[in-house]
């Protein structure tokens, strides 16, 4: 049994102009100490597929159908206080975007880190203290940041803090929302060492946001590629990197500019990312697709399995 | 012999810091973040010069102190031979129309107030261009056909939110275009955007350089877009230019140690690292530009430091033709 299955699973945002459809039918495995990278164009709802797997969906958002079960145990529709007894933080925790920068200003770290764990868990300061240490010394930190205010830490020691909260309490899936997009690229590097020695220490799974396909492909063992709501191709890291399928995948891969290899002109995607209260019908990516053809506007594409474990949402591909 | 367009000289900005109470009772001298340290290069006509480096090692002051958005606290900046640093109030109008900055970020640097139209008449009314409203609104129309905004007359009445990040950035281009300058600063210009506009967008500011033989200074932190997009890269380390030379030569045979450590720590979208703790040379952060390490700046984090390096700077010496690095380990001695 995979550690987080998520069937069908649909996240809207109800506003007054509509449903926002950031979410919609999205299914995926994840096993024990498996990192999935996740990617796509802004907008295209990797934050918000996050928020739905630890159900903290910012208002007006809200979990409308589908299922997510971690480690055996239904989360949807399981009241709150459950969840937070049981679940959140302790099976799956996440690291949110820009969450380096939101540390209080006013709190030593050593505060910032416990007072969930004193407050929420009843855990004992002293306990809490010393756990705290402890994780800070996993992410490679010294314990005595501990007494240190936000503002004296680097933008990488920042992050590691940020990294050690969503462990403390042993969670077995940790989602990374861009952990490394505001940090220069050494300390780019050096994070993600860290996530990867821990995923291997802790036999940790990753779910790993991020809009940079070059910075996922150094630690994603399978990769899902999203676009306008929906997870358009998923497989193992290697075969999309090498061999994408879904025209999208194609074009995002043919977009990045290689440092170590000479490309004389860069693909790029007209237009834009569709409004997702009223997305296109059929296939979401056939305005832009360059080919598309007679289904393509009018029947949902289905998920289709090119290679054992490569599933891909496109025409091109189905039988008929 | 490549015809100079811009050459930089010495330049320096340091930005004076407030004491704090305690420093001022004891009478400490003032400090100050030397974000620009003495940098000196030349921009060749017709070419994309790239300034990279980690954030806050200078090279958006280096841009601004180019095209005057801020006075240096010494050197000398020459604009097709002229010193720019001592201008009457004339010719930096002038000079104002000739070299053009675009701004990092797309959401913040346009006017939320202003539609389409009104940004980009803006810079026609300062430098008094276009007699009429219709000769504006042709020069607009114009500008906007330049960057593949068709048809003008859709966006002309929108404003900056009703716009997306990549549009935006085009109008951004088209402002900086329509005086018909000779040399603009891109200060970022595609960091913020998603990567599928992202090489939309350096497709475009190359289509543009080719048609109206346009000289660019690229600023960006990202190595990768530098080699596609630029002829030569300078590399910055804490207000310092650390190493130049033509874009393939620095990514291929990067000297510095601090080169060196950046070009290993850019990923490349391919899965074979996934597994691999990745071999990073140096270790740490860089420190603040208040508080410059003596000798070679680098030195604290230098795989590689000896007796000099942390007691003189090193000059800065042309290795082989055309690539010049500052690092004790290539002095002649
Ligand atoms: N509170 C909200 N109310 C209404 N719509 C929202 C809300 N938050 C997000 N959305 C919309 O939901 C969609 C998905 O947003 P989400 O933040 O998940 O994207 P993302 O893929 O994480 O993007 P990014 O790469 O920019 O972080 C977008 O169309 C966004 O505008
Ligand atoms: N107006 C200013 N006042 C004080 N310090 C500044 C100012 N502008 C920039 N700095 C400092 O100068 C250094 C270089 O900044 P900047 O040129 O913006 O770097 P970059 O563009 O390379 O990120 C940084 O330490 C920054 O904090
Ligand atoms: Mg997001
Ligand atoms: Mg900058």
């Amino acid at each position: 049994m995979p550690l987080l299955e998520v069937r069908n699973l649909k996240a809207y945002y109800l506003t007054s102009r509509g449903p926002v459809k950031a979410v919609d039918n999205v299914s995926f495995d994840l096993e024990r100490g498996e990192s999935l990278g996740l990617a796509g164009e802004s907008g295209c709802g990797k934050s918000t597929l996050g928020f739905s797997l630890i159900n903290l969906l910012p208002p007006p958002g809200k979990i409308v159908d589908g299922s997510i079960k971690i480690d055996g145990i239904e989360v949807v529709g399981k009241p709150d206080e459950e969840l937070r007894r049981e679940v959140r933080w302790k099976k799956i925790s996440m690291i949110f975007q820009g969450a380096m920068n939101a540390l209080n200003p006013v709190l030593t770290i050593g505060d910032q880190l416990s007072e969930p764990l004193i407050y929420h868990q009843g855990v004992s300061k002293v306990e809490a203290t010393e756990r705290v240490k402890e994780h800070l010394e996993l992410v490679g930190l010294d314990p005595d940041i501990y007494k240190r205010y936000p503002h004296e830490l680097s933008g990488g020691m920042k992050q590691r803090a940020v990294i050690a909260m969503a462990l403390l309490e042993h969670p077995d899936v940790i989602i990374a929302d861009e952990p490394t997009t505001a940090l220069d690229v050494i300390v780019q590097a050096q994070i993600l060492n860290l996530l990867k020695s821990l995923k291997k220490k802790l036999n940790l799974s990753i779910i790993f946001i991020s809009h940079d396909l070059a910075v996922i492909s150094e630690i994603a063992d399978r990769l899902a590629i999203m676009y306008a709501g929906e997870i358009v191709e998923i497989g193992p890291s290697e075969n999309l990197y090498l061999n994408p399928r879904h025209p999208y995948t194609q074009k995002l891969l043919g977009a990045i500019p290689r440092l170590k290899k000479k490309v004389e002109r860069l693909e790029f995607i007209p237009g834009a990312p569709p409004n997702l209260i009223h997305p296109p019908s059929g296939c979401r990516f056939h305005p832009r697709c360059p080919y598309r053809f007679e289904p393509c506007d009018k029947e949902e594409p289905p998920f289709i399995e090119v290679e054992p474990g490569h599933y891909v949402r496109c025409h091109l591909f189905a039988k008929r | 012999m490549a015809e100079v367009v811009v050459k930089v000289e010495n330049l320096k900005k340091y930005f004076p810091l407030r004491r704090s109470v305690v420093e001022f009772l004891r009478g400490s001298p003032p400090r100050s973040v030397k974000a620009v340290d003495d940098i000196s290069f030349e921009i060749h006509r017709g070419e994309v010069f790239a300034l990279a480096g980690e954030s806050g090692c200078g090279k958006t002051t280096t841009g601004r102190l180019i095209v005057k958005l801020l006075e240096p606290t010494s050197g000398k900046i020459y604009f097709n031979g002229t010193d720019v640093t001592t201008l009457s109030r004339e010719e930096e109008k002038e000079y104002r129309k000739k070299a053009q900055i675009i701004f990092q970020d797309p959401y913040g640097s346009l006017n939320p107030r202003f539609r389409v139209y009104n940004v980009l008449e803006e810079p026609l009314i300062l430098q008094g261009i276009g007699e009429t409203k219709s000769e504006r609104e042709e020069l607009i129309i114009r500008a906007l056909e330049s960057v593949r905004m068709v048809p003008p007359e859709e966006f002309l009445g929108r404003f900056p939110h009703q716009l997306s990040g990549g549009q935006r950035q085009r109008v951004a281009i088209a402002r900086a275009l329509i005086l018909n300058p000779e040399f603009i600063v891109a200060d970022e210009p595609v960091s913020m955007l998603d990567l599928s506009i992202r090489a939309e967008i350096l497709n475009l500011m190359e289509d543009v350089k080719k048609r109206f033989g346009l000289t660019y200074l690229y600023i960006t932190h990202d190595l990768s877009t530098a080699r596609y997009f630029s002829d030569r890269i300078a590399i910055m380390y804490l207000g310092k230019i650390v190493e130049l030379a033509d874009s393939d030569t620095l990514v291929e045979n990067p000297l510095h140690p601090y080169t060196k450590a950046l070009i290993a720590a850019v990923p490349e979208p391919e899965p074979s690292m996934k597994d691999v703790i990745k071999e990073i040379p140096i270790k740490g952060e860089v420190p603040s530009a208040a508080n410059v390490p003596p000798g070679c700046r680098f030195h604290p984090r230098c795989p590689y430091r000896f007796e000099p390096c942390d007691k003189e700077e090193p000059p800065f010496i042309e290795v082989e033709p055309g690539h010049w690095v500052a690092c004790h380990l290539y002095s002649k001695r």
